[in-house]
């Protein structure tokens, strides 16, 4: 029956049929070839838009340590939120639930999505702590996904924060050693290509297209715990005095490695609502001021350097008033006469400005220039404040007096300080590292010998006798130590030239005095009340002091009887 | 029979082709997974180093030296100073 259907099947219907079926292959190898070769390309590219993203691969910011490796800024990764406004847009019910997890109100986060609705991601909130980022995943709303960042935090707070500085939300210097280390710190972030699902979840990671680089860590010259001592001494006795701010500075007399550097009023880096104004300025750096009788030294070396003084020259200061271009300077009362050494240790005006009269003003121009007045310290510190030091054809002959005991002349407290660890560093200027110095020997050729070793001396001697119960600086002492120093006191200017009851508080020093280590500054502005840098400044300078003499194991070098020797294994 | 034996060279790498694209695929899921395990890792450290940090503040040491322990620092008066030769 089949055998006689199949042969009496018309030839016509049966060409038709394999004509038709070649037909449909011919059709559909065509279509096949069509999108497989002449359209691949286009038809390949629209798919990956769909689906294939390149996000980038965060890279963290190097910490920063202090000189024992103490942690000072760390990076910790936080996530933040973003999203494709397409899905999301599609899921209006969701968004209340979205916005209260996100802290925000639905209005904020519609204006967000809306303004990007013609883009693929929008950021809805940075910087989430990981339990909050998980709250909001766990919602589920569509288009909503998470990105991994850092946010630098602050462990020492705000004994630190205006030396640090901080960064800004692209993870980026903004302030302090932040900005002035960027480069070395911050990483570069790489990029990957990944699949997305229509959800804008990460399903496959495809390819590296370049690795992240993560920031070089930075061992600052701080130590945490001068900083820490330093800024709890400062800010008590700025309390304590009902002053407006105050300094403190800590130098290494060889290196200049900044040891300590606080400033009052301070602020707490980790507050971002607490990163603006004034309080973020590291005033140590920043702001200069008259140095008042702190600038005697500078002056006595000159005088030492010419030549024609020595420690006992005889200087008349009677009767504690001298008249120069109609104008009165004067002393506290009548010191008589007394010798060079007499007029750092007694602290007197008069006999400071009769040295300087006496001297060519370019002598006393090189040598104040040659301590570094003037000119910025090369520390690299942004925004760092070079002061003010005017050339000699442009003093007259007040000034060149006024200037001998430290007015009509401008330093910042980092100056002031490198200045007096010149000193203690038997004349050679340390150059200011906020970087530890890793090998002391190879850096040793960059100083600038500014005095000779004997004035250096002889300064020394007379310094160490102002901290003596006859100077003016007997409170800046340290038991078991010899301390050398100077006090200031200086009246403040203001729109009508020296105000009358404004004053700065300062004390200048290092110790031991013996084969000095560290040299500090004390400043303090405005105190009321009692305002003498003696009275003021120079007990926080001892408080300070000793702690760090202790602290960095110094061995006194005043024992007294307190001192036992024994030979290595008695015990 | 060369092109015989070129037949079988092509058919193995094709197959070699693809063994290796997908062990390279596995290793970069192993990779990924091995990269999300150190970010979790890095957190932690971050967290611990953080939280250590502020435990270790002198601020607080001191205080709770003076105050719970009732501890203070000797007058030079009173301290002994140790050389060893």
């Amino acid at each position: 029956m089949k055998r006689h259907a199949r042969q009496n099947m018309a030839p016509g219907r049966r060409r038709f049929v394999v004509g038709a079926c070649a037909f449909g292959g011919l059709v559909l190898a065509g279509r096949a070839f069509d999108l497989q070769v002449v359209r691949r390309d286009f038809l390949r590219d629209q798919g990956d838009v769909r689906h294939v993203r390149t996000v980038p691969v965060p890279a963290h910011r190097g910490m920063m340590v202090d000189r024992n490796g103490e942690p000072l800024a760390i990076s910790t990764p936080v996530w933040s939120i973003w999203a494709d406004p397409g899905p999301l847009l599609e899921a209006p019910d969701r968004w209340r639930a979205l916005a209260k997890a996100l802290r925000m109100s639905v209005r904020d986060l519609r204006a967000r999505v809306h303004g990007a609705s013609d883009k693929e991601f929008v950021w809805l909130k940075r910087q989430l702590t990981p339990s909050r980022a998980k709250e909001v995943l766990a919602l589920n709303v569509p288009g909503v996904g998470r990105r991994r960042e850092y946010r630098r935090y602050y462990p020492t707070g705000e004994v630190s924060g205006q030396v640090l500085g901080f960064t800004g939300i692209d993870d980026h210097g903004q302030e302090g050693l932040e900005l002035a280390y960027d480069d070395w710190l911050a990483g570069h972030s790489g990029r990957k290509r990944v699949v997305q699902d229509r959800l804008g979840r990460v399903v496959e990671d495809l390819e590296l297209l370049q690795p992240a680089e993560h920031g070089r860590d930075l061992r600052v010259s701080l130590d945490r715990r001068l900083q820490y001592l330093a800024y709890r001494e400062l800010k008590t006795a700025v309390a304590h005095h009902g002053a407006k701010g105050g300094s403190l500075v800590m130098l290494d007399v060889h290196t200049g490695e900044v040891l300590a550097m606080v400033n009052q009023p301070a602020f707490n880096p980790n507050d971002t609502s607490e990163r603006s104004g004034d309080i973020v300025r590291n005033r140590a750096v920043t702001d200069v001021f008259e140095p008042g009788s702190t600038m005697k030294p500078l002056t006595i070396t000159a005088a030492l350097e010419s030549g024609r003084f020595t420690p006992e020259t005889p200087i008349s200061t009677a009767p504690g008033t001298y008249r120069v271009g109609g104008h009165t300077i004067s002393d506290d009362r009548n010191l008589g006469t007394l010798d060079v050494s007499g007029v750092i240790i007694k602290s007197s005006n008069v006999g400071a400005s009769r040295i300087a009269l006496s001297m060519d003003p370019g002598a006393l121009y090189r040598t104040y220039a040659r301590y570094g007045l003037g000119v910025s310290s090369g520390s690299g510190f942004p925004g760092e404040a070079s002061g003010t030091l005017r050339p000699p054809n442009a003093w007259g002959r007040l000034e060149q007096a006024t200037m001998a005991f430290g007015y009509g002349v401008s330093v910042t407290t980092l100056q002031l300080t490198r200045a007096y660890a010149a000193i203690a560093a038997d004349g050679v200027l340390p150059p200011i590292r906020f970087r530890k110095v890793a090998d002391i020997a190879a850096e040793a050729n960059q100083r600038e010998r500014i005095m000779s070793s004997e004035t250096a001396r002889e300064l020394r001697r007379m310094l160490e006798a102002v901290v003596s119960p006859r100077g003016t600086g007997d409170r800046g002492s340290v038991s078991g130590y010899r301390v050398a120093g100077k006090t200031g006191t200086a009246h403040k200017v203001s729109a009508h030239g020296y105000a009358d009851k404004r004053y700065r508080a300062l004390f200048a020093g290092f110790a031991p005095a013996s084969h000095p280590r560290i040299a500090a500054v004390v400043m303090v502005d405005e105190p009321q009340g009692d305002y003498y840098g003696g009275l003021v400044a120079a007990p926080v300078f001892s408080r300070v002091m000793a702690g760090a003499l202790r602290l960095l194991d110094i061995r006194p070098d005043d024992p007294g009887d307190h001192l036992v020797a024994t030979t290595a294994g008695d015990s | 029979m060369t092109a015989l034996a070129l037949g079988v060279a092509v058919t193995l790498t094709a197959l070699g082709v693809v063994y290796t694209q997908h062990r390279s695929r596995a290793e970069f899921v192993a990779l990924q997974h091995l990269e999300r395990v150190q970010a979790e890792l890095d957190t932690q450290w971050g967290r611990l180093e953080l939280e250590q940090s502020t435990w270790s503040t002198h601020g607080r040491i001191e205080r709770i030296a003076r105050e719970r322990l009732d501890m203070r620092q000797p007058d030079f008066d009173r301290a002994e100073i140790v050389v060893l030769q």
